[in-house]
């Protein structure tokens, strides 16, 4: 490894604070009324990240047993449910689908890049692969809850006129169904076709500032995306076929949408 | 070779329909159905009429087992809904909708959703019985005019080869023109000397359509059976709805 370049200091951290001045210049002179929010996102940055960073060398010390980073991935996916509930309050239990889609692709994808020896089973690499994973499969998560729920409604009648052609519940909302994973999962998938031409993506910054060879860099990156794609798919597909059941009845039948909504 | 599922019942000897005994749909002011007994033939055309919100459709919903009922029973040839296939029975008791709703995709692509196997010589048939074109098979379900749509509900219906079609007001988007190609259609198959003879249960507010069609009419108001009967004997019932649904007064 070289020597890191990312060590900062916390001189080098006030001096950085000077690129928010260039924000708050740009809403000043243009009037955009957008100071207090910035102040107020710069400063929670912080504090967050610090406390974050304080309870990180906790779970991240190779001498500490692996529950405390077992905790901190459970936290992390419950605070990632509750998002996506913010974020698609109008998806019926959306907060237990989350977990148990989180939780599926924490099996899936984790387990195979540290039960097959990708990495490390540590602490300092579960807890970032980790946040990577659920981080992004909560984008791809609410697109597609959002995206069932306007399908249901707004394709009512069509899904009632192949149900009344004998079709099951699962066959009369299947194109709706892979409208709604298809939405979810190109974003992804445009994402991962242009990585490195247009930025650099995080994990690989990171490295490359902390001194690892560019190489090694890209192989790190490339498992990522992987696992990034992985969880997102598995996170859409769990949240959307758990989604579905609960639109329809057993006997076939298109439950109003009101009807669904469930005290959260 | 279009399936005809209309004699299923007949070859057998059963000719009862639907039994309706004490069935309700609650609803949000006032039950939208309330203690309905009522017996639907196979055969002929049933009309069901009465004033927007007393329970025509709900009706309609509860016999395609779209929705279901809170209490009372319902009977399909003598066997409680509850305890039938209920997608074999959506194919045994077809729905035809009041806003005509194709699937994306050509006409044969929309009778094939009733039919997976279809081939183009049924798929002909059925076209020539709902009096489209056969060019039309190829064509953009989504381009049609909403006459021409509503005719490939019907023939995807009865592609299913159904027993009974309910009507929901199929007509009451359609001009005069296609509402009355329609009307012809249903005169035509509930026909009992049709090829595939299929009775009908349609729904309407047009006392008009009401006499050029029915075999037997049943009025509803208020989530309640108010008459039921042949449309010249019920023009002079006591009640003025009745009389009101069947067209004897304004």
């Amino acid at each position: 490894m070289n020597e890191p370049l990312a060590d900062i200091g916390l001189v080098g951290l006030a001096i950085s604070g000077i690129l928010i001045g260039v924000a708050l210049v740009l809403s000043l002179v243009r009037r955009l009324g957008l100071e207090k929010d910035l102040f107020i996102a710069a400063v929670r940055a912080l504090v967050q990240l610090l406390v974050v960073g304080l309870a990180l060398r906790i779970v991240v010390d190779d001498d500490d047993p692996l529950v405390f980073t077992w905790i901190w991935v459970a936290f992390m996916a419950v605070v990632a449910a509750w998002t996506v509930r913010r974020r698609a309050p109008e998806v019926p239990n959306v907060i237990p689908l989350s977990l148990v889609a989180f939780t599926a692709a924490a099996i899936v994808s984790l387990g195979v890049l540290f039960g097959l020896g990708v990495f490390e089973p540590t602490g300092r690499a579960i807890v970032p692969i980790a946040g990577m994973m659920v981080g992004n499969s909560m984008t791809a998560t609410v697109v597609v809850a959002r995206r069932i729920v306007a399908e249901a409604n707004d394709h009512r009648d069509l899904i009632e006129a192949r149900l009344a052609l004998g079709l099951s519940s699962q066959d009369a909302f299947a194109p709706h169904l892979r409208a709604a994973l298809r939405t979810g999962l190109i974003p992804q998938i445009e994402t991962t076709k242009t990585v490195g031409l247009i930025a650099l993506p995080g994990a690989m910054t990171g490295l490359i500032l902390a001194g690892v060879e560019p190489v090694e860099a890209v192989r790190v990156q490339v498992a990522v995306m992987y696992l990034v794609l992985g969880s997102v798919s598995t996170t859409a597909a769990v949240m959307a076929i758990g989604l579905t059941r609960g639109l329809f009845t057993s006997d076939h039948r298109l439950l109003p949408l009101g009807s669904l909504s469930s005290p959260q | 070779m279009v399936p005809s599922a209309a004699g299923l019942g007949q070859s057998v000897g059963v000719t009862e329909g639907f039994q309706l005994r004490g069935v309700r749909v609650e609803g949000v002011a006032r039950p939208r159905l309330d203690g309905i007994d009522l017996d639907l033939p196979l055969d002929g055309i049933t009309v069901v009429a009465g004033a927007s919100g007393s329970g025509k459709s709900t009706l309609l919903r509860l016999l395609n087992r779209l929705d279901v009922a809170d209490a009372g029973t319902i009977t399909w040839r003598g066997t409680p809904l509850e305890e039938t296939d209920v997608l074999l029975h959506r194919r045994e008791v077809g729905m035809v909708f009041q806003r005509p709703t194709v699937a994306p995709g050509s006409v044969i692509d929309n009778l094939r959703l009733a039919a997976m196997d279809l081939d183009e010589e049924s798929a002909t048939d059925l076209c020539l019985l709902v009096d489209l074109e056969p060019s039309f098979l190829d064509r953009d379900a989504s381009e049609l005019s909403g006459g021409e749509k509503q005719r490939v509900c019907l023939a995807r219906t009865i592609a299913t080869g159904p027993a009974v079609i309910l009507a929901d007001e199929p007509t009451s988007s359609l001009d005069p023109a296609a509402t009355e190609v329609i009307e012809n259609l249903a005169l035509r198959l509930a026909h009992p000397e049709s090829p595939m003879p299929v009775g009908w249960v349609w729904v309407s507010h047009d006392p008009g359509q009401l006499r050029r069609l029915a075999d037997r009419v049943v009025v509803l108001g208020e989530g309640r059976v108010l008459a039921e009967g042949n449309a010249l004997d019920l023009v002079s019932h006591g009640d003025a709805d009745v009389r009101r649904a069947v067209g004897a007064e304004r």
